[in-house]
């Protein structure tokens, strides 16, 4: 038999078509991490190519580049892109920042692992209501500095997540949602019928960051977006950086293998139900700390702001930019934000835009704008390129399946005996 | 033990599980199969091997599982015994995978005992079994389909790891060491099983044949002291299914203990050493396959009885 020059132990028809494989495979010099292209090869299929082709200093260069121009953006101002005169485009870019930051968490529930969360609004409300009910003048309870209320806000929202998920995390799918979106109603109810959280009256004069320029105002305004912008933009690299560690390591691994199988992943080892809560606390703490910026942006909390429609336009971001993919989130965050802002004609209409283009986008790209996948290994890139690179210096010296060669031997004498 | 009974002399001289575990990892059968002499310790360096061969290491006791009326397993009890390959075989609907679960956790037993290494793990959940040590495959393949062939390895090796969220996110020093090991032994089972240079692969993406063999590196991966194999050679043709039989064997080589579930009574027959039979949820045989071959119960279960038996 040919099988022990073969590079597989398949019959012929398969071996050849698995070598057809590998020399797809390895025709591109892109191709070394992520082989195979995901829904229809497009615009942002080869992006996603080209960018895996690059070393990993040339990613860092040019990443640190896109993140210099993502600072500049509201300075620079640029005429088409901007949102003016409608809207304030510092403003605009710290709204776009927000629903980004929102996108990433909400992704580490719906893309990482799988779980369905129609009512992730209401940990933004939270993180909201914890900035607004310790930092208002209006509020009873004892007043701290409003940077102390970003980690407040995101230990509070993180044990929401786990009060919500602890019990709902064993229902899959349809149920799940469900049940998030009767907890996202229930926390804007709260909102509206507990006396302390002042209902559509809300919080006034929420804090905001210390810090005066030199004519006494505070830097931290609520008319300047700027600074807002930047110190949304740093926590939102800081937060992907540490998801990314997260998507890298055995707790992506664990998401991903829950999103896929969830009972094999259990089989496998996996304890789904600690990971679903982790994504769940997770994505409750990210949340939550966007909810506690926006309330000190806008300066003003009440419970308008946290109805089902916004859940569901977080969720259309997420979806929108790809589910499963980081820099997918923040695009879809942003743009979420930002179409409304721009084309303030269509505004009204943006939850019919939302719904064509969501049509759209699972017509043409089931997988959202950015549909690279996820990479689960800390160290799997050299792995894959010894692969590779071992690969195309010969298809013979592509392993023989080591344990196949004596095998047959034994084999062929048991065949005859038995 | 068994394979002496049907086999001719000295054709599994290297293939002796008693050798194999006394003297470690059979270095002459390894370097025969083609394998570097230090796999064994790659893929699994804790493994404990060095346990007497032949002691039971699992025990099913009185197993009995019922859905509604329906009685899918009806007191069956049978051991596993260290470093064996045990052959489970019945007809379609006979309770063999519904056996399979019930050890592996999936189903909870009405009835019964499923004891590893003395611990009665039934009721526990299945990860943790998994961690006990009893991994299985499965018999409709699946695998993480949007992970590599690595990474869905690498998450039956995470089995074992101790990071969780803080380590991770920190890149705290035990990660960075876990995940290092883990591409190192990750690609160590890879090559074991024989598709190394497909580590790159979305497993949806992979031939028919590796996707069984990835199943089978995934659960070797939890480091089990019992390999649970489901129907693992289904849709195999004969050449594909001899080499999965050596593949199987090399495994048990490296002191691994098999349970197996296939229906190819040929195939049963040349691999394992010791055969149970499962007939509508009962087991109706237990023993060597030269035995089991010509039991006339097995053969009724599988061909039917002749009429004039039945009158």
């Amino acid at each position: 038999m040919s099988m022990t020059d073969g590079p597989t132990p398949l019959p012929e028809a398969a071996a050849a078509q698995a070598a057809a494989d590998r020399e797809a495979v390895t025709a591109g010099p892109g191709s070394s991490v992520t082989p195979e292209k995901r829904g229809r090869p497009g615009v942002f299929g080869a992006w996603g190519e080209r960018w895996n082709a690059l070393s990993r200093q040339q990613q860092w260069a040019f990443l640190i580049v896109v993140v210099i121009l993502a600072y500049m953006l509201p300075l620079i101002n640029p005429p088409i892109i901007t949102t003016e005169p409608g809207n304030n485009f510092a403003l605009a870019c710290f709204d776009m920042a927000r629903f980004a930051l929102i996108a990433v968490g909400l992704n580490v529930v719906v893309g990482y692992a799988g779980l369905l969360d129609l009512g992730y609004v209401a940990f933004f409300a939270v993180g909201s209501y914890c900035a607004a009910m310790l930092t208002s003048p209006d509020s009873p309870f004892l007043h701290i500095p409003y940077l102390w209320t970003i980690p407040i806000a995101m230990t509070v929202t993180m044990f929401f997540g786990v009060v919500l998920g602890v019990p709902t995390l064993r229902l899959r799918g349809d149920y799940l949602a469900i049940v998030t979106l009767g907890f996202g109603e229930i926390v804007r109810i709260l909102a509206t019928i507990i006396p302390a959280m002042k209902g559509q009256v809300g919080f006034q004069n929420v804090g905001h960051p210390p810090g005066t320029e030199a004519d006494g105002t505070p830097i931290f305004s609520n008319s300047n977006g700027v600074p807002w912008y930047w110190l949304t933009l740093s926590i939102i690299i800081v937060i992907t950086l540490l998801v990314g560690n997260l998507e890298r390591s055995r707790v992506g691994r664990a998401w991903i293998a829950i999103r896929e199988d969830e009972d094999a992943a259990e089989i496998m080892g996996v304890p789904t139900f600690k990971y679903k809560v982790w994504a769940f606390a997770i994505g409750a703490a990210i949340g939550g700390l966007s909810g506690a910026l926006f309330a000190g942006q806008v300066g003003f909390v009440n419970n308008q702001k946290f109805d089902v429609t916004t859940s569901i336009l977080f969720l259309a971001a997420v979806v929108l930019g790809g589910a499963g993919n980081k820099v997918g989130a923040i695009l879809g965050g942003a743009l979420v934000s930002y179409i409304p802002l721009r084309f303030t004609a269509v505004a009204e209409y943006k939850y019919l835009i939302f719904g064509i283009a969501l049509v759209l986008i699972m017509i043409f790209r089931s997988q959202g704008l950015l549909p690279a996948r996820q990479r689960l290994l800390a160290y799997g890139r050299t792995a894959y390129q010894r692969v590779t690179q071992k690969d195309s210096t010969g298809p013979s010296s592509a392993g023989t399946p080591p344990a196949a060669g004596p095998g047959q031997d034994q084999n062929r004498e048991k065949g005859v005996q038995a | 033990m068994s394979q002496d009974d049907r086999l001719p002399a000295g054709s599994r001289d290297a293939a002796q599980p008693e050798a194999a575990a006394q003297a470690g990892p059979d270095v002459d059968a390894l370097a025969e199969a083609g394998i570097e002499s230090e796999l064994a310790e790659k893929v699994a360096p804790d493994r404990d091997i060095a346990a007497k061969v032949g002691e039971n290491i699992v025990e099913v006791k009185d197993l009995t599982i019922k859905f509604g009326g329906l009685v899918a397993l009806d007191n069956v009890s049978f051991d596993i015994r260290r470093g064996e390959i045990l052959g489970l075989i019945g007809p379609n609907g006979a309770g063999k995978t519904t056996c399979f679960n019930a050890m592996t956790g999936v189903y909870k037993p009405t009835a019964g005992q499923v004891v590893l290494e003395g611990q009665v793990i039934n009721g526990l959940k299945q990860h943790k079994i998994t961690r006990l040590g009893l991994s299985r495959t499965f018999q409709n393949i699946r695998l993480f389909g949007e992970m590599t062939a690595l990474e869905n390895v690498v998450v039956g090796l995470d089995a074992r790891h101790r990071t969780s969220v803080g380590g991770a996110l920190l890149r705290l020093p035990t990660h960075v060491r876990e995940e290092k090991s883990a591409i190192e032994r990750g690609m160590a089972l890879l090559d074991f099983v024989g598709i190394a240079d497909h580590a790159h692969f979305l497993s949806r993406h992979l031939p028919y044949g590796y996707q069984r063999r990835l199943e089978i590196a995934r659960a070797l991966a939890t480091d089990p002291k019992v390999l649970c194999l489901d129907e693992p050679a289904a849709g195999f043709n004969p050449a594909e299914k001899e080499e999965l039989m050596a593949l199987i064997r090399t495994i048990r080589d490296e002191g691994y203990t098999i349970l197996l579930i296939e229906h190819d009574m040929k195939l049963v027959m040349g691999v394992t050493d010791r055969i149970v039979v499962l007939e509508f949820g009962k087991k109706i045989a237990d023993g060597l396959p030269r035995a089991i071959r010509e039991d006339p119960r097995v053969v009724a279960a599988y061909l039917g009885e002749p009429e004039d038996d039945v009158a």
